[in-house]
């Protein structure tokens, strides 16, 4: 999910340049030194993967999870979303310098909107599914509306464009949110250091060690 | 998965300074982005393909390339002209086709193509390590180029990482499908590879800090500037101010 280069104005590239800068620069004072490491491994991880494609339908859809990613690395979103476009740019050419910022607000700051209201609920178990699947779909569901919102007030000629951009992400919102949801029930399980809550139960929960 | 298939080689472009490139690529493609006419981004989209030329990349590569991002630009193709108010072109039926959202079309499909290729040219001909380290140089927050080269150099373990988990999951008879048992098994292992990223990131973490680091990473300053990196940047430069010359000059503004 990217807006493509030479297709927004003058005043919007600048806007959401300023703003992934200011969301990065808080990221990285977020980022203390012992989570550095942590932060650029889950930033690979989650780069391996958008490359999943996964099944809808008669075709198949790449994941974004960004909500996700806001879930576990909060602020911390912001930079490694931005490492994962400047890494897909030099890669894949999907874009190039002028759009990065637009599409850096769009994925991180959705996501971190889409989750921020659910990343409490997590580490209740009754309610950690439900917390799962709203904040992936909703994160998903809130990039493609930023997408479409951007495309009109640039041009509203693109109304028509930004609404199939829009309705194409409708099953992927879905999707989205079934794999977030059990992404956060596999992880509360696993390792729940990585959603920052405690262990279920009594458990053994073993602390610092592997 | 060999991704960076444009930094191997040897032409001009590939030993120019990584620093210089990426200023000029940026006021190139900047210049690119704020233009309304169609004459100007046709010129950078000529100065594009000379850059292009001269970085010597595998043809079939770049092509397979724009094709994808071009994918985004039919998109523009199938519903602008059938939108846009404009002097009637065509008629079939009920679609009527204008010359302004032809034109708009066209517009994007070139600034999307001539900034693509600026990149591709001057940015992707560099690896990532080189990247890093060149921004650095240009005084990016040192955390940030850390987060880059340390993302980059595990992307490539954690893809091992979760083909093994997938081919696990396939010799156990697991066929993708659009169900729910589909998306928990997508979830698990997706789960199982971030339990492995962030365990290796702890481990990581420590053997760094058991090896004295301090939260900085020293980078060695490249080779000292010379004067053909300034001759390109100077090249670049030039052509940015002649695309906004012939923006600001030329054709009447708007899309309309």
């Amino acid at each position: 999910m990217h807006l493509a280069e030479g297709i927004l104005s003058g005043p919007i590239l600048l806007g959401g340049a300023v703003l992934a800068v200011a969301g990065t620069a808080i990221g990285l004072k977020k980022i203390d030194q012992e989570r550095i490491m942590t932060t650029a491994l889950l930033g690979a991880a989650f780069f391996v993967a958008s490359l999943v494609h996964v099944p809808v339908g008669p075709g198949s859809a790449h994941l974004l999870l960004n909500g996700l990613m806001a879930l576990i690395l909060g602020w911390g979103c912001f930079p490694a979303i931005l490492v994962a476009l400047v890494l897909q740019a030099l890669f894949f050419q999907f874009g190039g310098f002028t759009v990065l910022g637009v599409n850096v607000v769009v994925i991180a700051g959705s996501g971190l909107l889409g989750s921020f209201f659910f990343r409490q609920w997590l580490a209740s178990p009754a309610k950690r599914a439900l917390a799962g699947f709203l904040a992936g779909f909703l994160s998903v569901a809130c990039a493609a509306l930023c997408m479409a919102l951007i495309l009109v007030s640039t041009d509203q000629h693109f109304l028509a464009t930004a609404k199939v951009v829009f309705g194409a992400h409708l099953p992927v919102m879905v999707v989205e949110g079934l794999i977030t949801m059990f992404v956060v029930q596999f992880l509360a399980r696993v390792q729940p250091e990585i959603l920052n809550i405690a262990p279920d139960g009594k458990g053994r929960g073993e602390k610092n060690g592997f | 998965m060999n991704l960076e298939c444009f930094s191997a080689g040897s032409s001009p472009l590939h030993r120019a300074d990584v620093r210089l490139k990426m200023i000029g690529a940026f006021l190139l493609s900047v210049t690119v982005a704020l233009c309304y006419s169609l004459s100007a981004p046709l010129l950078a989209l000529g100065v594009a393909l000379l850059l292009l030329g001269s970085a010597r990349l595998p043809l079939v590569k770049v092509g397979r390339r724009l094709l994808v991002v071009n994918l985004f630009t039919l998109l523009f193709w199938l519903t602008l002209p059938f939108t846009v108010p404009g002097r009637t072109v065509m008629e079939a039926g009920p679609l009527v086709v204008s010359g302004a959202g032809i034109n708009l079309a066209a517009l994007i499909t070139v600034k999307t193509n001539a900034i693509v290729l600026i990149f591709m040219a001057l940015v992707a001909t560099s690896g990532v390590t080189a990247i890093g380290h060149g921004l650095a140089g240009l005084k990016v927050p040192p955390r940030f180029c850390m987060l880059l080269l340390f993302t980059y150099r595990y992307i490539f373990v954690l893809q091992q990482e979760y083909q093994r988990l997938r081919r696990a999951a396939l010799l156990r008879g697991f066929r993708p499908a659009t169900t729910m048992h589909t998306y928990r098994t997508y979830g698990n292992l997706l789960g199982m590879t971030l339990v492995k990223s962030w365990q290796r990131g702890r481990r990581v973490q420590q053997a760094m800090e058991l090896r004295g680091f301090q939260g900085r990473f020293y980078v060695l300053e490249g080779r000292p500037l010379a004067a053909a990196d300034w001759g390109l940047l100077a090249l670049l430069f030039g052509a940015a101010l002649g695309v906004a010359c012939m923006e600001l000059l030329g054709a009447p503004g708007g899309w309309s």
